[in-house]
């Protein structure tokens, strides 16, 4: 190997980005010694992935400097960083899904428009992969591949692309603990052969001091310390992520009155988009003052039975609340306390350009005292949003922005609000603080907690295990449509748990 | 007709089958430019319009130079630049590409009927066609098989641009461009450059297909001259499931459907001509209700096209 393509260092000076009036960062500088694996933590809009954005080229700093391997370098796009071999998993994923992993392979390494020589390519591309220590099924179309096969695959593109400065975007986030740990051994290893440099953006602790060498913590843009991970402890790293802020304790759990199941699902079958079966008769109980948890890889039938208990899709089998049928009308769910909160609530739950105050009356705007006869009575709408905001501390520009302006975490806020105002009988939470940052998280998790101890019925489907472990009950696993595995509380293990819902139990 | 009586029944399947050849020219080059454009991630619904700009481009330039196929060129590039015009306002930031598309048809319709005035009365020079009917004696047969040589540059063209799509890097990169923005953006393409050229490729099909219409059959130049043509073909693309060679089945049945009415009449069966002549029409909703749900997504749609997204 030339000395060229061995692992390279990589240096960021005083760098500084805003986008309009909001510095998204600023002074910030770093060193990547060359063959390490260099971890940065930070909390969701702390700034690191416009940090890395701005070393690929996706974004233009405004200010400060990118050193390679000692020599400042000016990339204007991610093919030019390319060049230099510098590489990024993005953290949604960049292959093209209808087409195969070797025509994917293929079109990142050439430029030519003219015909492609197959026999060849595949030729080149197997002798490549006998190199590597993972492989992934060249013809399969990357859609029909699992989460962690995609993301074998981004990174043996990126590999292939002769990328010596590797960059990683949250890459554990869709894999099960056990894909994780492989990935993550394997990149290890690489670097352990100098084959590589990697800068890998986590919020897992337990990530970062399993194979990081070196970490650096942003807050707000700003740089909040760094070090070696042997120096750190996870205390040192959690004050670096969220400075002296003070955290709400947890609730208490209130012990559990054993009851009749509150909802009941039994033998639930549904389609995807695809046509294809996502739920393949799944049958699950939630009694009063339990949260249970639904484990699971994305893709494994969660959002399509969270669409189902909306409403937003036909099912077959039977679900029942309060041991009534129940068909996900709006009087059912009125009828039964029934509340929901989607994943993405922006997209699934909200009118993005309606106000805060509107969309916080969605469940009641048809009912006293809202409504008034005929007309709705905005006064007294705006009233108890703005009562509402208070209490679930929605920040934004007011109840009669349009809520599309709020952040994530506070559209969040805003619908959990509306779902949790009442009385609620059975809650229904999907993936609750995905990219939420740690207030908004504990915030969300405690309001949860409360409508448990009220005696509500909870079903919290979450890709975080950790979400689950500290929230749940019972913790069920899903995988392929169906319930595979279940565990209390007391005897729930993150191992045991990580097979299931990898599908080899 | 009186030559309906040599053949009899046997009249109707033969002009149906001309018919489908005849009349599935224009859906054939207008679709598979469409699937183009579509694989690129737009949708060019202004194709209707550039279809009458091309019919009427072809036919004057055909007039005035005295070449039908200077005529077919000059149809193709009046309908490129029409495709440019819509990638163009497209690639604008909040621009969408079906609004644009209607804009466009409007316009091309508009614009061709204005610039069109003085050609409708002169003739112009015609498209050859090529007599493969000529062994036979009964003049049904040799007028059956007098096929135009625009239609086998279609026929072609299917497969080629099938195997294009599958076998080379243009292929790759567009089919890039429109099922993964993002993918291609990670790799370094301009996803409006792309775009631009296949909806300019798309604009060029379509003006081909409209000097068919002027140049061949019905083989004039008025305002009735297309019966919604361009706007169908943009259907059949959806139903041919983005597709080259299922384009072609596709062309040929809506040319089939289309000639039914004129070949029953042909056989003496008049009633209902103007039903019969909706057959095609009837047919894409037909096609349409029973291979579409709301259930799921339409398999092979690429991902990045307004109308799945």
């Amino acid at each position: 190997m030339t000395p060229a393509s061995s692992a390279p260092g990589l240096e960021v000076i005083a760098m500084g980005k805003r986008f309009g009036p909001l510095s998204a960062l600023a002074e910030i500088s770093l060193k990547i010694a060359p063959g390490s694996v260099h971890a940065l933590l930070g909390e969701n809009g702390a700034g690191k992935s416009t940090l890395v954005k701005c070393i690929i080229g996706f974004y233009h700093a405004d200010e400060g400097a990118v050193l390679l391997d000692g020599r400042e370098i000016a990339v204007r796009n991610p093919r030019e960083a390319q060049a230099r071999g510098i590489g990024m998993v993005y953290q949604h994923f960049t292959l093209v899904p209808s087409m195969t992993v070797l025509e994917n392979l293929v079109m990142g390494g050439s430029r030519s428009l003219g015909r492609i020589d197959w026999p060849a390519q595949r030729a080149a591309l197997e002798g490549f992969l006998a190199t590597m220590p993972f492989r992934v099924p060249l013809d399969r179309p990357v859609a029909s591949l699992a989460a962690g096969e995609k993301q074998k695959a981004e990174i043996l593109k990126q590999l292939w692309l002769r990328t010596r400065f590797l960059i990683l975007d949250e890459p554990t986030s869709v894999l099960t603990p056990q894909e994780a740990d492989e990935m993550l051994r394997l990149l290890r290893a690489m670097v352990a052969e100098r084959r590589l440099t990697v800068l890998i953006i986590t919020h897992k602790f337990r990530e970062v001091f399993a194979f990081a060498d070196e970490v650096s913590v942003l807050r707000r843009g700003r740089l909040a310390g760094s070090g070696r991970t042997a120096d750190l402890d996870a205390d040192a790293l959690a004050r670096m992520m969220v400075g002296d802020a003070e955290q709400r304790p947890a609730s208490e759990r209130v012990a559990k009155v054993a009851a009749e199941p509150l909802l009941r699902l039994d033998r639930v079958c549904a389609t995807d988009d695809r046509g294809r079966p996502a739920l393949r008769d799944l049958s699950l109980d939630v009694r009063p003052g339990e949260i249970v948890g639904i484990a699971g890889v994305s893709g494994n039938g969660q959002a399509t039975l969270v669409e189902v208990l909306a409403g937003q899709r036909r099912h077959g089998g039977t679900i029942a609340v309060h041991r009534q049928p129940y068909h996900a009308t709006r009087a059912e769910m009125l009828r039964h306390r029934l509340a929901l909160l989607p994943e993405e609530p922006l997209r699934n739950a909200c009118v993005g350009r309606m106000s805060v105050a509107e969309n916080i009356a969605f469940r009641s705007f048809d009912r006293r005292p809202i409504c008034g006869g005929v007309r709705v009575r905005y006064s007294v709408l705006r009233r108890e949003a703005e009562g509402l905001i208070a209490r679930y501390r929605v920040r934004g520009a007011g109840p009669d922005a349009p809520i599309a302006s709020l952040s994530g975490g506070n559209v969040q806020r805003a619908v959990l609000a509306r779902e949790l105002s009442g009385e609620t009988d059975v809650l229904i939470v999907a993936n609750p603080v995905f990219g939420l940052d740690f207030s908004a998280v504990a915030d969300i998790h405690a309001q949860i907690l409360a409508a448990r101890n009220r005696g509500t019925a909870v079903l919290l489907i979450s890709e975080d295990l950790d979400e689950l472990l500290e929230l749940a009950d019972r913790i069920l696993v899903m995988s392929g449509g169906r319930i595979v595995h279940e565990a209390a509380r007391e005897e729930a293990d993150r191992m045991v748990i990580g097979r299931h819902m990898a599908g080899h139990a | 007709m009186g030559a309906g009586a040599a053949l009899g029944w046997w009249g109707v399947p033969l002009a149906v089958f001309a018919g489908a050849v005849r009349v599935s020219t224009p859906f054939l080059f207008v679709s598979l430019g469409e699937v183009v454009t579509e694989k690129s991630g737009r949708i060019n619904l202004g194709l209707e319009g550039t279809l009458v700009m091309g019919a009427m481009a072809g036919y004057a330039v055909s007039y005035l130079s005295g070449s039908a196929w200077l005529g077919v060129l000059a149809a193709g590039l009046v309908g490129a630049a029409l495709g440019a015009l819509h990638a163009g306002i497209c690639s604008l930031p909040r621009v969408n590409d079906i609004a644009v598309g209607i804009a466009l048809m409007l316009f091309g319709t508009g614009l061709a009927f204005y610039l069109g005035k003085p050609f409708i009365a002169p003739k112009a020079p015609q498209l050859p066609s090529l007599p493969l009917g000529a062994w036979s004696s009964l003049p049904q047969i040799r007028a059956a098989l007098s096929v135009n040589a625009l239609f086998f540059v279609g026929l072609a063209a299917a497969p080629l641009l099938a195997w294009v799509f599958a076998n080379t890097g243009l292929g790759l990169m567009i089919r890039m461009v429109g099922d993964s923005a993002d993918g291609a953006r990670a790799m370094g393409y301009n996803l409006n450059r792309v775009r631009l050229g296949a909806t300019a490729f798309g604009g060029f099909m379509a003006g081909v297909g409209g000097s068919f219409l002027s140049l061949y059959y019905p083989g004039s130049w008025n305002e009735g001259l297309s019966s919604g043509q361009g706007i169908t073909a943009v259907a059949l693309v959806i139903f041919a499931r983005w597709n080259p060679i299922t384009c072609l089945w596709a062309s040929l049945l809506f040319g089939g459907a289309g000639a039914l009415g004129p070949a029953l009449q042909s056989v003496g069966i008049t009633s209902g001509y103007y039903l019969f002549n909706a057959a095609p029409y009837i047919l894409t909703l037909l096609i349409m209700v029973a291979t579409c749900t709301p259930e799921r997504t339409l398999a092979g749609a690429p991902g990045e096209l307004s109308i799945t997204k």
